[in-house]
């Protein structure tokens, strides 16, 4: 199934809704960070694993969940969060580390939680795989409409934990579907050097399950795939291993320059925005005006968000004692 | 203080008993299910579900794969979406390979995502040695759970509080941990059940607050500590004692999350000697976080130093008499409490 315009002029909106966010957390992030770089220092500290080249794995699956359905994202979690529906103004707020943030700020940029869209993220590596599948196996005992999604990095996958939640979401025939987001580097080591394996499409074979291979880091062919393997799984046929080749185009996280990427390798690298962005243009599926105003009001919404977690509270600080126990 | 008990003249093992509060709460609530190895059609390899699968059939009482990793993060994911998942994990040893799961998600999904989602999970895992089964699987690792904020930790010591603390585990909407010693749990292949932890047990229902300890026995000299087996050996070094004229009171914590410190303090007070003892390792165990009870609200309660009987700081040995060596039991126990009073 192809998207429909309606659907690609959305998914061009969240694309570019997760790399303004960037942007300007970006830029932000530096602030109180020089001359002497201190990750803890600043109005955003801490990690920060930004989407830049990411955005099309989470618009192409996304785009067909509804309320019904659950994501979780990994450590780099900002344009899945988006695509998902998260409210920008407290994920904003949470990076910030305010009252307002998802979480409180408990949680931070590489834990945000959004239970009114069912989602969640995990910052270690392959860990939201296990969550994911038992959201699944939770629809079905209850005999609830709704599949869930959980991202992986091609890094991810050489985790036990994928591979053990595979096995047994497709035993129990789970409404299951594993992304892997094929970037090509788990942090500095490259998918040949880790993986044995071209790719992971091969594993839905030892787990008897559906698999595809996207190429391209093109959201309309992604929409494609993810549209096939989530209606298996709505029609109860089982989990798909769906892996997406895509592009990052900045360090594992900021302030890491990616020195282990050459510069033809780098200089290489295309940024899928800007492509699908032509791309609609030239197709005619949107108007030059009504894309400048779609743009404004990107960001305006972005403007909004990160203003709203500047401008935030922090939390009280012994509030950091709540909260343990439900 | 006497544990309330009616006298129904029912006595179980810890292993029926707490089977019996599962049942009732599984027929209650239908998003109550067991996961786990050998759940179903054997019934748990500690008879911990036994005819469980009968009764509620295959959808209800999942056997899984060899893959701890994998079903405890499926039963954390299926907690967040409304399902009170209870995972069995036989031997507590085999709990390494879940260590990520449990202690960076499950345990924390709660406060990370800022209260939104609970993850009402309740483990059942059995623990302890004493049956030469050597280092890998005779563990406690107790005071390694209870270190990681997030879990509560029921250790019943005998069948009544095996139920009543499974009722508190299976009502409570947070990741709980309902771990029985092996000795004491009834187990066929274990020899008979101590006398001493099998209870008569209410059929009605009933729940044991968490943080809430039971004086098993009241004294004036010495107070000593324990949970689970330690509590047995308590209470026949309490008899030894007594038999030379020493009064020992016991304390059993009953849950090591949260710890009644309390009732601790309110006892070493009233005895001024303290004998802790634990199964689980002596480095930073519970031994020292109940010593640090006295420390912090009034060290001049004690008339004498405290004394700590744990495992020594060795992996679990396989031979009879170098376990036997390295095992608290009631002649240690008594040996210690002496300490406490000056005599040998």
């Amino acid at each position: 199934m192809k998207p429909t315009a309606k659907q690609r002029i959305w998914m061009y909106e969240m694309m570019l809704t997760s790399r303004k966010l960037d942007e300007q957390v970006f830029e932000a992030y530096w602030e109180g960070k020089k001359p002497v770089f201190n990750m803890g220092k600043g109005p955003l500290p801490g990690e920060m694993h930004q989407s830049f080249g990411q955005e099309p794995t989470a618009v192409g699956v996304c785009a067909h969940l509804g309320a019904d359905d659950a994501v979780g994202a990994g450590h780099r979690p900002h344009h899945v969060a988006i695509a998902r529906g998260v409210n920008l103004k407290r994920m904003a707020a949470e990076l910030f580390g305010k009252k307002t943030g998802l979480s409180g700020g408990r949680g931070g940029h590489m834990h945000l939680y959004d239970k009114s869209v069912s989602f969640f993220c995990s910052g270690i590596i392959a860990e939201g795989m296990g969550p994911g599948a038992g959201i699944a196996l939770a629809r079905k005992m209850q005999g609830k409409p709704g599949i869930a999604v959980s991202y992986n990095g091609e890094g991810a996958a050489n985790q036990g934990a994928f591979h053990e939640v595979m096995n047994m979401a497709s035993l129990w025939k789970l409404p299951f579907v594993a992304v892997i987001e094929d970037n090509k580097y788990a942090v500095s080591v490259t998918k040949a050097e880790s993986t044995v394996v071209p790719s992971w499409k091969r594993a839905s074979g030892a787990y008897a399950c559906y698999g595809e291979y996207v190429a391209g880091n093109d959201p309309d062919l992604i929409f494609e795939a993810a549209g096939r393997c989530i209606e298996r799984a709505r029609k109860g046929e089982g989990p798909s291993i769906l892996e997406i080749e895509t592009e990052r185009l900045h360090g594992h996280f900021i302030g890491d320059s990616a020195g282990y990427r050459s510069k033809e390798e780098v200089a290489a690298q295309k940024d899928p925005i800007p492509l699908y962005r032509k791309r609609l243009l030239d197709e005619k599926v949107i108007s030059e005006a009504d894309m400048a105003a779609l743009e404004a009001r990107v960001k305006k919404d972005v403007d909004e968000a990160m203003k709203f977690g500047r401008e935030s509270d922090y939390p009280a600080p012994n509030e950091a004692l709540e909260r343990v126990f439900a | 203080m006497a544990q309330p008990v009616a006298d129904t003249g029912r006595s179980l093992t810890m292993a029926r008993a707490g089977r019996e509060a599962v049942i009732a709460e599984m027929r209650k609530n239908p998003n109550i299910f067991v996961i786990g190895e050998d759940v179903a059609k054997l019934g748990g390899v500690f008879g911990t579900t036994v005819g469980m699968a009968d009764e509620f059939g295959a959808g209800r009482v999942i056997d899984t794969p060899i893959s701890e990793t994998g079903f405890i993060g499926i039963a954390t994911g299926a907690a967040m979406a409304g399902m009170r998942p209870i995972v069995e994990i036989a031997f507590v040893d085999f709990i390494g390979v879940c260590f990520n799961q449990i202690f960076n998600f499950a345990a924390k999904t709660h406060y990370m995502s800022g209260g939104q989602f609970k993850v009402p999970l309740t483990m059942m895992i059995g623990y302890g040695g004493g049956y030469n089964d050597a280092a890998q699987h005779s563990q406690c690792l107790i005071a390694t759970l209870a270190h990681v904020p997030g879990i509560r930790i029921a250790t019943p010591a005998d069948s009544y509080d095996a139920k009543g603390l499974m009722h508190t585990c299976l009502r409570d909407d947070n990741l709980t941990i309902w771990m029985v010693h092996k000795r004491i749990w009834g187990l066929g292949w274990l020899g008979t059940a101590l006398k001493t932890a099998i209870a008569t047990v209410p059929e009605e229902e009933y729940a044991i607050p968490f943080g809430q300890a039971r004086i098993w026995r009241e004294g004036k000299d010495v107070t000593l500590v324990g949970y689970g087996i330690t509590v047995h050996h308590a209470l026949q070094a309490a008899d030894k004692l007594a038999a030379e004229g020493i009064s020992a009171e016991v304390l059993d914590l009953r849950t090591i999350v949260p710890m009644d410190r309390d009732a601790i303090f309110k006892s070493v007070s009233k005895t001024g000697r303290l004998v802790v003892a634990d199964e689980d390792y002596l480095n930073c165990g519970v031994t020292a976080e109940v010593l640090a009870v006295i420390t912090e609200r009034d060290p001049r309660v004690l008339k004498a130093p405290a004394v700590r009987v744990a495992f020594p700081d060795v992996p679990i040995p396989f031979s009879r008499p170098m376990e036997d060596f390295c095992l608290p039991d009631p002649d240690k126990l008594v040996a210690a409490a002496k300490k406490t009073l000056g005599k040998s």
